[in-house]
């Protein structure tokens, strides 16, 4: 299962190659990838109906947890299903949809990169590698919104899809981390058996929030929305794939999956039906408000995913099934839908509805797949469309006590669903022919190819929904409601929910007839909260932090070393004072004998150095250090470390003669800070040097744990086979470390010596000397 | 400023070169029992370079060196991470020291000896390299 | 004497914070000189001190008979040494570059001399 499903990234590889060999065509070749997948799914799915989940492990950081384990059950396999499928069709479809457009190889890349991400994000069974898909498949999204980056629109959609959907994925890491933590387990399938300790856990509401923000950004809810009505400007196969039929059903997939582990409570419920709900209502407006077609879909998908969200936080077994009843036939429909749009698109040159009119004589193939598929929208039999509402419909009646509300948002949403599903079958093609901006001509068959099957699925699923029952039952069983298979039929008898369908029609046709001045109405009604919306905060916040950034930047990174070093200090001074005073106390003093040698040893030490500080000539200075590093040798030969004393005499002779070298091609001291500034760092450097003696009076008090070096020291001899302590660990039990230094020292030279080479590179360009 | 061109610090540079040589090898050799090892013997070594270059030039230590620093110092490493190597070749980890008594000595010879080589040459290397360095500097801004 | 050279290390921390905050760029070279070796001592002295145990083993035993100085401070304090000159050496040629280039020693001005 790994190899057919990583397989797709070699594939998205070699994709820009068959493009070279063959052009255009290369996406009919390609789709047989997807189609290759559809065919091995669908030899799974006895199995996996019967209730037998595929599980294929792959150890991927055993150490970590983290393992590519890939598990096909119900649930998965219904996703798969439409991932690779309605993959398939698009590819073929965006083959002519893109022909001769010079990025169609880019083009190709993506999408085969998301679909096997989308693919990997529905199979995998581990956090991790779910999130490693996640992720990825907004990455993707991002590049293919962008897809036509010299349209500085296209851009600020893409980034703002980016922000916004990894804002969430940050969000999500931490929610999948908590949830790891709480159930113990990085493994999907052991999870979800353990909802009730993970409900009852006190890290509950934070990973249901941190997992929420994650799904709900990802799936459009409200107040993320906006990003995807924005993202149409993408080529119009990515808004059918991504942003209507698979990407955005990510968080629906999560949510789903995880219902088991999470849903039940409260919290899970109140919050999904309300986000939902305000979801589901403001895109059925919005929705009509819009005159371009792809606009008015996308926010018809808003529609969508409010619903399915609405469902999920209902949690009942039928709700749960209208949920992936209704999620199946909206990838169907508005699929194909989308589809149309883009052939309408590059038939007329208009996506603006009231610009059309009439086209069904120009293009009676698409004229019927759009009605096909607007059947499927606006719910009417003998659609799939039909059987997801009267199962809503019927979920809603029998759900106490969610069922009222969300029937009250749900029955004028669902009229004005109508309404946008006669608006997009019928403007365009009946009525008037109007002059667009293109003379109407057929285009590719392939672009029709793509979108038939589509719509004649929506119809024949519609016909016969028995098909499905058994993927249901395993898919329900999977996200924790088993039992016997849900009976899906076409017609269920007169009764409530037939009642309400007739009201949304009813509605619908009355906001269909009326839609001219209604929209006028929105338009105007729904501005200034338009003008207040959560876009607008988007773009604030955006604004703002660029400020802060501004801000903080020339404050703090004024290009001054001595104030980054006074503000480094000064925090070091601060947090590790304030923690060595809390937690420890003032160090007290370490009584032990002093020799009179001993003491002028240190006392020159610090004469040394003060005086360093204080003189004005270099050589002075020079010769200070040098006194310092010879008391410091000193003070190496008193206390048992023959080898620094050593290597410190050398080092200072060394030092003497590298400055020697140098010191007076360098510049005078200058005193260039004033008064002022000179008490202040004086103030900073006692503060600084009084903490370091205070800290190392802290350690030489305190307890000390059993040392490391009593080890190398009754070792050293007997496996190191040398009497030198000291150099036994250099080269032996410490010798990785000491490469590391000696790699540092080449590194030192090699930058002496660049520095050199630059120099005689410069001196070649300057102008000759005097 | 570099050249000095004393005859009694010519003269003792010539002589104290090969002694300070000597000497930084044997400190290489018994550091690992007394003090000493490749760093300290690296040192030695540069100090007795050094002291030649001032008597007499970068031209003359060059040409006494035949080698530049900067190759010294690779084949330092070289040999540092050549010493990592035995142990796997044996099966042991990586960087496991390996001892030898080659017969006809009675030489020991050791994965910690090379990387001690190592260690000297890239020390003496980078310390010439720097000090080569800067004197070129000083060469090329003196006018001559 | 642990407590005196604690003493002495803040002093000598002090120095070099003061010549690092200095605006002269000669003076931060030589604040870098006093903060590797006030480093350097300070591992070495919070390693605690002995008197006259170099950590050496005596021929013929395969371990000191007495307690010694701790070896490992040791050998960490000898490789930083050693480094500390290589960064030295490397600040040293840095500045005398910049000088060369630039003909300015204050670090405010350097910032304006990108070209």
């Amino acid at each position: 299962m790994q190899a057919l499903v990583l397989g797709g990234f070699v594939v998205s590889g070699v994709a820009p190659w068959l493009h070279r060999l063959m052009g255009g065509r290369a996406a009919l070749l390609l789709a047989l990838w997807p189609a290759a997948i559809l065919a091995w799914l669908l030899g799974q799915w006895s199995g996996v109906v019967a209730g037998e989940a595929l599980v294929s492990e792959w150890a991927w950081m055993p150490a970590l947890d983290v393992s590519l384990t890939f598990r096909l059950d119900g649930l998965a396999l219904l996703f798969a299903l439409l991932i690779v499928g309605i993959g398939g069709l698009v590819l073929v479809y965006a083959g002519g949809y893109l022909r001769g457009h010079s990025q169609l190889p880019r083009f190709l890349v993506l999408f085969l990169v998301f679909m096997t991400a989308m693919l990997g994000l529905v199979l995998a069974d581990n956090l991790v590698a779910l999130f490693v898909f996640w992720e990825l498949t907004g990455l993707s999204s991002y590049l293919l919104i962008g897809f036509r980056h010299t349209d500085p629109l296209a851009r600020q959609a893409a980034r703002q899809a980016l922000l916004i959907t990894t804002g969430g994925g940050l969000a999500l890491l931490v929610g999948l981390i908590l949830l790891a933590q709480a159930g113990d387990s990085w493994s999907l399938a052991t999870l979800v058996t353990r909802g009730d300790t993970l409900r009852a856990h006190p890290l509950y509401p934070c990973l249901l929030a941190g997992i929420l923000l994650g799904a709900f950004t990802k799936s459009a809810q409200f107040p993320f929305q906006f990003w995807l009505p924005n993202a149409m400007v993408a080529p119009t196969p990515v808004s059918a794939y991504l942003h209507s039929a698979t990407l955005v059903k990510a968080g629906i997939y999560l949510m789903a999956r995880l219902h088991p582990a999470l849903g039940g409570s409260v919290a899970w419920t109140l919050t999904l039906v309300l986000v939902g709900g305000v979801t589901l209502v403001l895109g059925a407006v919005m929705a009509l408000r819009q005159t371009n077609l792809k606009l008015m879909l996308a926010h018809s998908t808003v529609m969508a995913l409010g619903v399915m969200t609405l469902l999920l936080g209902v949690g009942t077994r039928t709700a749960l099934t209208a949920c992936l009843v209704f999620l199946v036939a909206h990838a169907f429909y508005k699929g194909a839908l989308f589809l149309v749009a883009g052939i309408l698109d590059v038939s007329t040159g208009t996506l603006d509805i009231t610009a059309m009119g009439g086209l069904r004589h120009a293009l009676p193939g698409t004229a019927l797949v759009a009605a096909l598929a607007a059947l499927s929208l606006a719910g009417l039999p003998p659609t799939l469309g039909f059987v997801a509402k009267e199962q809503v419909w019927a979920t809603l009646l029998t759900s106490d006590p969610w069922g009222g509300v969300a029937l009250a948002a749900l029955v004028p949403a669902a009229g004005l669903m109508v309404a946008v599903a006669a608006i997009v079958a019928v403007r365009p093609f009946f009525g008037p022919p109007v002059a667009t901006p293109r003379a109407p001509r057929s285009r590719p068959s392939s672009l029709l190819l793509g979108a038939a099957p589509l719509a004649t699925l929506s119809l024949l699923a519609g016909l016969g929904p028995g098909v499905l029952d058994g993927l249901l039952s395993a898919a329900l069983s999977a996200i924790g409601a088993p039992g016997e298979a849900p009976h899906l039929a076409l017609w269920h008898g007169f009764g409530w929910p037939l009642a309400l369908s007739l009201g949304g029609l009813l509605l619908g046709w009355l906001a269909f007839r009326h839609w001219d001045r209604l929209r006028g109405w929105l338009e105007v009604g729904l501005a200034p909260w338009v003008a207040r919306g959560p876009e607008v905060w988007h773009a604030a916040l955006g604004w703002r932090t660029l400020q802060l950034a501004e801000w903080q930047t020339r404050w703090l990174q004024n290009g001054h070393l001595r104030s980054y070093l006074a503000i480094i200090l000064m925090s070091w001074i601060g947090l590790v004072g304030q923690a060595l005073v809390v937690h420890h106390g003032l160090p007290g003093w370490p009584s032990s004998g002093i020799q009179a040698f001993e003491g002028m040893v240190a006392g020159l030490m610090a004469v040394a150095a003060v005086t360093a500080c204080l003189v004005r000539s270099r050589l002075a200075a020079v010769a200070a250090l040098g006194s310092m590093g010879f008391a410091i040798a000193l003070t190496f030969v008193l206390f048992s470390a023959p080898d620094l004393a050593i290597t410190q005499l050398l080092v200072e002779t060394l030092t003497v003669v590298l400055l020697a070298l140098v010191l007076f091609r360098l510049p005078h001291f200058t005193r260039l800070s004033s008064f002022r500034q000179r008490w202040r760092d004086l103030g900073i450097a006692g503060l600084a040097g009084g903490l370091v003696t205070a800290l190392m009076l802290a350690v030489l008090d305190g307890e000390r744990l059993p040392r490391i070096s009593d080890w190398m020291v009754s070792q050293g001899q007997p496996l190191g086979h040398g009497r030198n302590l000291v150099n036994v660990i250099l080269v032996d039990i410490r010798a990785l470390d000491t490469l590391g230094e000696v790699f540092v020292l080449a590194l030192a030279a090699t930058g002496v010596y660049a520095m050199l080479c630059l120099r005689a590179e410069e001196s070649s360009w300057s102008s000759p000397a005097p | 400023m570099v050249k000095s061109g004393t005859l009694i610090l010519g003269v003792a540079a010539q002589l104290l070169l090969p002694l300070q040589l000597l000497f930084s090898v044997f400190l290489l050799l018994r550091g690992h029992d007394t003090p000493g090892g490749g760093f300290i013997a690296g040192l030695v070594a540069a100090g007795g370079f050094a002291l030649y270059l001032f008597a007499h030039g970068r031209r003359a230590l060059t040409a006494l060196l035949r080698i530049a620093p900067r190759d010294m110092v690779g084949l330092g490493l070289l040999l540092g991470v050549a010493s990592t190597l035995p142990a796997w070749w044996r099966g042991e980890p990586f960087f496991t020291a390996q001892w030898w008594t080659l017969p006809p000595f009675g030489v020991a010879l050791s994965t910690p000896l090379l990387f001690d080589l190592g260690v000297y040459l890239v020390v003496l290397g980078a310390l010439l390299t720097a000090i080569t360095a800067l004197v070129e500097i000083d060469q090329d801004d003196v006018p001559s | 004497m642990e407590a005196l050279l604690a003493v002495i290390v803040g002093i000598l921390f002090a120095a070099a914070v003061y010549m690092l905050l200095r605006r002269s760029i000669v003076k931060l070279v030589i604040g870098l000189m006093l903060l590797s070796n006030a480093a350097n001592l300070l591992v070495f002295v919070t390693a605690g001190l002995r008197r006259g145990a170099p950590p050496l083993v005596p021929e013929g035993l395969a371990a000191p008979p007495s307690a010694v100085a701790d070896p490992l401070p040791q050998a960490l304090v000898l490789t930083a040494i050693v480094i500390s000159f290589g960064v030295l050496s490397f600040a040293v040629v840095l500045v005398r570059r910049a000088w060369e280039l630039v003909r300015t020693d204050d670090l405010d001005r350097l910032q304006d001399t990108d070209r």
